[in-house]
């Protein structure tokens, strides 16, 4: 069965994840918000650098990370300058990471489910007196509850299934950025063909839940009415 | 009173907005105008929806906007109600609660206008606790026109509210919209483009056509105008306020009292004496008599004065007549105009062969 190894991977592995997608969703709605909403004549740019992780290479993206937050590069030489030493190779680089690699997860889905609200609601509250923090906290999120449901599922998952940022960026410490997918590589690397399994076994069914409770909790996250 | 003093210039693609109108701070103003006209637009205006970037807005003494000054007060910080087109009730939310949204969040000393009020005014006490999706698209509307006039607003501002709803729903919402205009003092601005809607609860009238000001004035003369686009065509019609009188049950007649004298109309049983009602008279049941007719089947013959004529390519004639003050329209032939020769000043006598009570 698992060992002390494989817990320790999986407990890290949905910690990561938990942290990811809170700050996915803090972070994600003013975006999907701005996206959805703005007349800005570049916001396709800016659409196409949020979705660029759907379809670049995860270890492009993670190459690329690792130059920029390593000694030598801006962020690093920065995270340096106020004393937090540089980000690769820990959880908290790892964080960032997998933010930006599971950004369009979360984005996608609430700017669909904004943009399916429209600007009537908006205007109705508005004429009800209500503030845009008000109307947002009233009107906007009770009518988008599937999108943010849908992306805090797909934000989630997604984190938990990446592998290739991981392994450039966070590398293979145990505790500190050993996460299950990195967890199976190394079995399968020694040769333990049982540990791989159960694991692998456990993230199928985990997928296959995460899938099924999309489909049955949001009537349909694809396409938005 | 509140008057309300607004100027707006709005650039569209294809079309611009130009307005500067003077309002009166209490009964129903239409905004009437076609489709593009520019009325939906300028209500949005005034609510803040849209912003001019040329305007000037003052309500009840308050200014709203000033774009010389740079000010623009948000839409939420004014004290205004507003009824979309389609309802847009919450989705979210109970009707209750659709209702309490805009009024918790006024000032307990601003609610002039109880919850109780607006639910008995608009007849809706019966459908609290439903969800809205659980409505007829009619009582949708009456809990949106609550849910505005909760908020004890000191303008109300619609935006045709009947236009999404089917002829039957219009019947069932048109007598709470005279019901609101007769008990409450709070100006409505209205948009529509049906006549029968402004004949039936306007008091004053904003004619639009292309984003400009045609006409505005009071209802019954700014009907009667005769170069307004209300009066062109076969719908030309006026309306006139009167007041019942008397019953002639025996003839099946109904007598009442307006500016310019006694009119009959078909007998309204159920309607006491000194109800006031409003009439609409169409211009094409209107006919012209220099003497009065000593002998004739028709009963409404009153004596009027010419003061305007118009004609039109097809051989018709457009009189407009006083009766006492008040205004009325005549189709004719531009044939009798000639053989009676008729003048602007003239004496005559007006025959009114129907009129539709409102």
């Amino acid at each position: 069965m698992l060992n002390d190894e494989d817990l320790g991977a999986i407990l890290l592995t949905l910690k990561l994840a938990s942290l990811v997608t809170v700050i996915l969703l803090l972070v994600g709605t003013p975006i999907a918000w701005w996206l959805a909403h703005s007349r800005w004549r570049w916001k396709s740019i800016v659409s196409a650098l949020v979705s660029l992780p759907l379809v670049l290479p995860p270890a492009v993206l993670g190459f690329y990370l690792l130059v920029l937050m390593g000694p030598h590069g801006p962020v690093g030489q920065f995270t340096k300058s106020i004393g937090l030493g540089t980000l690769p190779f820990t959880f908290q680089g790892l964080v960032i990471a997998s933010v930006i690699y599971s950004m369009p997860f979360v984005v996608q889905p609430l700017q669909n489910a904004f943009e399916a609200i429209g600007t009537r609601p908006l205007e109705v509250a508005a004429t009800l007196r209500a503030g845009f923090l008000d109307t947002f906290l009233t009107v906007v999120i009770p009518l988008a509850r599937p999108g943010f449901l849908t992306a805090g599922i797909l934000g989630f998952a997604h984190t938990i299934g990446e592998f290739g940022v991981v392994l450039m960026v966070g590398g293979n410490i145990p505790d500190k950025t050993r996460v299950i997918s990195m967890q199976i590589f190394n079995h399968v690397e020694t040769g333990e063909y049982a540990q791989a399994h159960w694991l692998s076994a456990g993230m199928l069914v985990f997928s296959f839940v995460v899938l099924l409770a999309l489909n049955t909790l949001t009537p349909n996250p694809w396409r938005k009415r | 009173m509140a008057s309300i003093e607004a100027r707006f210039q709005l650039p569209f693609p294809g079309f611009a907005l130009e307005v500067g109108l003077q309002l009166p701070g209490a009964g129903v103003t239409a905004l009437f105008g076609h489709s593009g006209s520019g009325k939906t637009t300028l209500l949005r205006c005034i609510a803040g929806l849209e912003r001019a970037p040329q305007g000037y807005l003052q309500v009840g003494g308050v200014l709203w906007q000033d774009s010389s000054q740079g000010f623009f007060l948000p839409t939420h910080r004014r004290p205004l109600g507003y009824v979309f087109q389609e309802a847009s009730l919450f989705p979210h939310l109970s009707v209750r609660r659709n209702l309490e949204y805009g009024q918790k969040r006024i000032p307990a000393a601003d609610r002039r206008i109880a919850l109780e009020q607006a639910l008995d005014l608009l007849g809706i006490g019966h459908l609290l606790e439903r969800m809205p999706d659980r409505l007829s698209g009619g009582e949708r509307q009456r809990v949106a026109i609550a849910r505005a006039l909760a908020l004890s607003p000191q303008v109300l501002l619609m935006d045709e509210p009947l236009a999404a709803l089917d002829l039957q729903r219009k019947q069932e919402i048109l007598p709470f919209l005279i019901r609101l205009h007769n008990e409450l003092a709070m100006p409505i601005l209205y948009v529509t483009h049906s006549p029968e809607e402004v004949i039936q609860l306007a008091d004053h009238l904003v004619v639009l056509e292309a984003g400009k000001v045609a006409a505005s004035g009071p209802l019954a003369e700014t009907l009667t105008q005769l170069d307004s686009p209300l009066a062109q065509g076969e719908q030309a019609s006026s309306m006139l306020q009167a007041q019942i009188c008397g019953h002639e049950p025996e003839f099946h007649l109904t007598q009442v009292q307006f500016a310019g004298g006694v009119l009959n109309l078909p007998y309204q049983r159920t309607t006491p004496i000194g109800t006031r009602l409003r009439l609409r008279v169409y211009a094409r049941d209107v006919s012209i008599t220099l003497q009065p007719p000593a002998q004739t089947s028709i009963l409404n013959v009153l004596p009027a004065a010419i003061t305007g004529m118009a004609h039109d390519d097809e051989g018709r004639s457009l009189v407009r007549l006083s009766l006492g003050g008040a205004p009325l329209l005549a189709h004719i032939t531009q044939k009798s105009a000639v053989q009676l020769g008729l003048q602007p000043g003239m004496q005559v006598f007006a025959q009114i062969k129907a009129t539709a009570i409102l």
